[in-house]
């Protein structure tokens, strides 16, 4: 086992992957110097300026030549500094990498990473702090990861790589430099395989990215109060592992979807619209949604501290999902139908 | 080296075409270009009568008027050149070797597609014959076939990257974005414009400031010439040169054809935008009409010959129709099959 963070995991998993493979190549802004969180540090040292590319502020064009490089056999990982900005590489993304097997009748793919970095924390304002994935898993032939684990970053990013399909790679900037133990070399973690984090038998908590330790803690606390919370890691959003999701929910009958973007049309939704529906006769409560409010990240520490969602949204929406039948009583069918109509 | 400075299109059209009347052309050349101008033509002509009586589907945009720039640049490619094409492209794909059955099917929408009748008119891809992409967007295949280019280099392969475009794409940002990488990191990429001076309904004067096209790359060290596309020859003997220099690594180039859109933007565009072509004028502006009185002139085909050329390639094209009209369209699972690579 070695000590190691969330970024030297990913910075030891793109260095055993140009090892392996002289396909890869890391294109980006800042890559050759390794970027302003050192997730390619020391790179170009050891593979060269040709496979480590500095561009210029060109997101658009970047993306699209990691996508030509990618269709002509190299196996790019680009580098987006902040998720924020994949909005000008989006026509790259979705238009032309994801569309390119499926439209070409699978005579192209597209073996890319687009490594990203979201999450709200850094003090950073609204344009460098939000968390965007729900879009990316909106479109069909992109693949979509969210670690929340040093081991499971460069695990995934293993996998990543050596995925036929663009790959969005979305990491979390507040979990750069916690502290961890993993073993001395990255296995590939497969897409697609949620990780169980913790047993429980009363409520299911799926939480995504920084929101994982967050529910671990909101874990310890509901088991103060003798509540067992099962806590699942999606870890990747696309493909998805609903199978793993939704056995655990239909055994504990309650669940709460945790993230760090916003409520409203987060992936929360989509993952509560699934589990409904493959769990709905189990349910003893509605699924509850932790999420950020319906605003932009603001820059303010205070109100920042309180926008993010921190363990207590977790601990509060589990309780009240265990709480359910006695604090609501059921309504009378008679009663449903139309709302108020004035 | 070839001269730096772009030749402004007043200057460029008659002067070169007597002095070298044959354009450097062999006779048995001049019959491959006129065969290959001549398919496009007639494939085009059918697409359009197909696509009013909706055997061929979507958005369908002809190059009629342009096949000189298609004949004259792709026939000197081998097929491991690849060629990033926009959303008007079946001449393109044509003179790159892609078979005209299978690109007739495509448009019908038909399994024996190129892309299995997935990707359409505007998304043509034949792999086999390095046609390694058309897109709908205009603008967004310039960064794929930097990255192309990009993949040659770092293989060390000899292989020559060519991306088309209209004067329309000059506008969009991703176009600035790729001539600077491109000319920074100096790739084997070379551009070629079919400058018909309409971007969609409106004139070039209405979309920029700038004459033409070389005058966009000049800052960025181009090696950049404007020829008439409807000289063919000019055409073939510009790019030939190009093509020589980015064999051995060199580029980027940008070869700025001149070109008349015969017809509307799109199928079904009713032009009321601007007034019809007298016939003496198109006669000057049309490809295949130059060639060909040239060719007669030179005693390289006679008027028989011409005949039989316009007679094979209708011969093809009601092959190719019934190719296509034979062929089913993939069934659901079958295209729910190719959203990914495995």
């Amino acid at each position: 086992m070695t000590e190691t963070t969330y970024v030297k995991a990913i910075n030891g998993a793109l260095a055993q992957a140009m090892r392996e493979d002289e396909r890869v190549i890391v294109v980006g802004e800042d890559v050759a110097e390794g970027g302003p969180y050192l997730a390619t540090e020391g790179l170009s040292a050891e593979f060269g300026r040709e496979r480590v590319r500095n561009t210029p502020i060109s997101e658009g064009a970047v993306c699209g030549i990691a996508v030509g490089a990618a269709q002509a056999g190299l196996r790019p990982v680009v580098e987006i500094m902040f998720i924020d900005f994949i909005t000008l590489a989006l026509d790259q993304l979705v238009n032309q990498a994801a569309k390119a097997h499926f439209m070409s009748g699978g005579q192209l793919s597209v073996p890319m990473v687009l490594r990203t970095q979201g999450g709200s924390g850094g003090r950073a304002g609204a344009q460098h702090s939000q968390s965007l994935e729900a879009w990316l898993t909106h479109i069909p032939g992109l693949k979509v990861v969210m670690p929340a684990t040093a081991a499971d970053a460069a695990g995934l990013l293993r996998s990543a790589i050596a995925d036929p399909n663009p790959v969005v790679f979305v990491e979390n900037k507040a979990l750069y430099f916690r502290r961890e133990s993993v073993a001395d070399v990255a296995e590939p973690v497969a897409l697609g395989r949620a990780q169980v984090r913790r047993r429980g038998r009363d409520v299911t908590i799926v939480a995504l990215s920084r929101l994982v330790g967050e529910a671990m803690t909101a874990a310890e606390r509901l088991a103060a109060d003798g509540i067992e919370a099962e806590v699942i890691d999606p870890r990747t959003l696309v493909p998805l592992d609903l199978e793993t999701i939704a056995a655990s929910v239909r055994r504990t009958g309650r669940a709460v979807v945790a993230h760090e973007a916003v409520r409203t049309g987060g992936f929360g939704a989509e993952l509560a619209a699934e589990l409904q529906a493959a769990a709905f006769d189990y349910l003893d409560a509605p699924i509850q949604r932790v999420g950020a409010p319906f605003m932009p990240v603001p820059l303010s520490p205070p109100l920042e501290d309180g926008y993010r969602p921190q363990s207590d949204e977790i601990y509060a929406a589990a309780r009240h999902a265990v709480q359910w039948a006695d604090v609501e009583e059921p309504v009378p069918a008679g009663e449903l139908g139309a709302g108020p109509t004035e | 080296m070839a001269e730096r400075r772009g030749r402004r299109r007043a200057e460029a059209p008659r002067t070169r075409r007597r002095r070298t009347p044959a354009a450097g052309l062999q006779p048995e050349t001049a019959l491959d270009l006129l065969t290959t101008m001549w398919r496009i033509r007639c494939f085009e002509e059918r697409v359009a009568k197909l696509h009013h009586s909706l055997q061929v589907h979507g958005l369908v945009h002809l190059s009629i008027g342009s096949e000189g720039v298609a004949a004259g640049v792709c026939r000197q490619l081998r097929d491991d050149d690849a060629v990033y094409s926009g959303h008007r492209a079946h001449g393109h794909a044509l003179a790159k070797g892609a078979p005209m059955d299978r690109v007739m099917a495509e448009l019908m929408g038909r399994s024996a597609g190129l892309c299995q009748g997935l990707g359409g008119s505007m998304h043509l891809v034949d792999a086999e014959h390095g046609l390694m992409g058309a897109t709908g967007v205009v603008g967004g295949n310039l960064p794929m076939a930097a990255g192309d280019a990009l993949a040659s280099r770092l293989r060390g392969s000899d292989r020559v990257t060519v991306v088309f475009f209209g004067d329309g794409a000059v506008q969009a940002g991703h176009f600035h974005e790729t001539v600077n990488l491109a000319a920074l990191w100096e790739l084997p990429l070379i551009f070629v414009c079919e400058n018909n001076g309409m971007a969609e309904f409106t004139p070039r004067s209405a979309h920029t400031k700038v004459a033409s096209v070389a005058d966009v790359v000049a800052p960025y060290g181009f090696e950049r010439q404007i020829v008439e596309g409807a000289d063919v020859g000019a055409v073939r003997t510009a790019f030939g040169a190009y093509l020589t220099q980015a064999r051995t690594g060199a580029g980027p180039f940008l070869l700025e054809c001149s070109t008349h859109r015969r017809s509307g933007h799109y199928e079904g565009d009713q032009q009321s935008y601007r007034d019809a072509l007298a016939d003496a004028e198109w006669a000057q502006l049309d490809p295949i009409a130059r060639l060909e009185a040239l060719a007669i002139e030179h005693g390289w085909i006679d008027e028989a010959t011409a005949r039989r050329l316009t007679a094979e390639a209708d011969a093809e094209v009601n092959r190719a129709v019934q190719f296509g009209r034979d062929s089913p369209p993939l069934t659901a699972e079958q295209a729910a099959g190719l959203v990914y690579a495995s």
